[in-house]
Formats: structure tokens, sequence, C-alpha cells
């Protein structure tokens, strides 16, 4: 089991995005693929209290978050580093 | 259900038996929620699964084989094997009262090639999917007991696969 957890739905763009950013940072996550519908989309609902999709859940931190953009900084600021 | 003739034989298979450590594999396993992949010795981890490969969603036997299954209320976690996509899995565990831990997503037949229960069908050019087995897996991923269907269509011996469950 990875710490980073992603939320995920196929061909999602927004999904994809920070998908790149996690093999950019060299990052082991787990996926879990939800359904195009909103009204099926419960996982993400319960972990982060949306329905939209990407969320990332990290043990490591202890942190939930949603939207892409805000996951992509999250991910630079936390695991960027300056090495 | 008796039939006037004789139903048509399966190749033979040489599946794995009891004793056997069950062949590990990894595929997407969809639960109610989502789909993510997962071993099979990620789930023995947690203690015995009942690993029921089946024809593609919608056909008849998945229908029988899991709704005779649900009835018994087996203590066991039990867990599909089919050529369906996930999302047909999602449909089917929303749509239908199987009581599963989830279902497996096996679109190319590959574990049913690693546990040699392959089921090439007539006149669907390029689908091969997976007979209906029954293997119950223990915590250590040991096989405790193996059925493959060796006619088509065949049913489980859901008597004996009970037993054995309520044997773990």
């Amino acid at each position: 089991m990875a710490d980073i957890t992603l939320y995920r739905l196929q061909a999602c763009p927004f999904c994809e995005r920070v998908v790149r950013r996690l093999q950019e940072l060299d990052l082991e996550y787990d996926s879990r693929f939800v359904e195009p519908l909103h009204s099926k989309r419960d996982a993400p609902k319960r972990v982060a209290g949306t329905r939209t999709v990407p969320v990332i859940v990290d043990d490591e931190t202890g942190v939930t978050m949603a939207e892409s953009a805000n996951i992509v900084e999250y991910l630079d600021a936390t695991y960027g580093g300056e090495a | 259900m008796e039939l006037p003739f004789e139903v048509v034989d399966l190749p033979e298979a040489d599946h794995p038996e009891e004793g056997a450590k069950a062949p590990d594999f990894t595929r997407p396993l969809v639960n109610g929620e989502y789909w993510e992949d997962t071993s099979l010795s990620a789930l023995t981890e947690e203690g015995p699964v009942l690993l029921v490969f089946h024809p593609a969603d919608g056909a008849f036997p998945t229908t029988y084989v899991f709704e005779e299954l649900a009835e018994r209320e087996l203590d066991v976690r039990t867990v599909g094997v089919s050529i369906s996509s996930p999302y047909e899995h999602a449909d089917t565990l929303s749509e239908r009262a199987f009581d599963l831990h989830g279902l497996y997503s096996d679109p190319a037949a590959d574990i049913a090639a690693l546990y040699d229960v392959e089921n090439d069908l007539d006149r669907m050019s390029g689908i091969v999917e997976h007979r209906p087995a029954v293997f119950l897996v223990d915590a250590e991923r040991e096989i405790r007991y193996a059925w493959a269907a060796s006619e088509w269509p065949e049913f489980p011996d859901y008597d004996a696969v009970e037993n054995a469950v309520e044997e773990l």
C-alpha cells in the first residue's frame, strides 16, 4: 500500500495532470477509479466531501485534498524539495 | 436439471488442485464504490477468499451461481473473476444483491490461462472467457477446495463448497 491514494476517473484530464506530477516526483500511489456519473461517486464524497475528482489522500501527512491545481501545488510544496 | 441429451464437454482442464498454492495475480478489483489494482495475496492476507471464475457478467450462469452462493450466506469473502470490464462489474454490483466482496476484471482472460480454466467461446471471435470454476483459498493462499466445469454449462456443487467453507 502506497501512502498516497488517488481517486480518479478514467480519461479525466485533471486526474491525468495529477498522475503526471506524481510520476515526475517519483511518488508511489494507489489509484481508485470511480464512475463518470456524479451520483455514483460515493468514495470521494466520503473521504473528501466532494464528488469531483481528482482527490488525493496522503497518509504520510494526513492531508486529503481535491482540485487538481491545489493538489499539484501541494505535491510540489511537500515533495518537490530543493534537492 | 436433467436434459434429454448429453451436455457438451469442455476440454480437459489442468487447474490447480487442493493443497496447491493459489497462483497470485493483480487485477482491478471492483467494489460498490470504485476499482483498484488488488492482488489475490492482499485479499488472502486478511483471511480466506472464495474465488469464483464465471462467464461474462450478463450471461445467465453468472446470475445463477452468485444468487445461489448469496442464498447460502457463506462465512467467507466471495470474489468473482470475469472478462467483463470494471464498468460492467460496477453495474452488476449495483443492480444485483449478490453479496460479493468484489469482482475482478480480467478482460484478456489471462487469469483464466494462469488457472487453466479458459473457455474459448464458439462464434464469439476473439473472446476467451473463464469457465465456471471455484477455488477456496485460505489465509496462507493454499487451495482448500477446487472445482472447474467440465461441461458447458456446468454449475458448482454448492453443498461441497459450503462444506469446504465450514471446514476452514
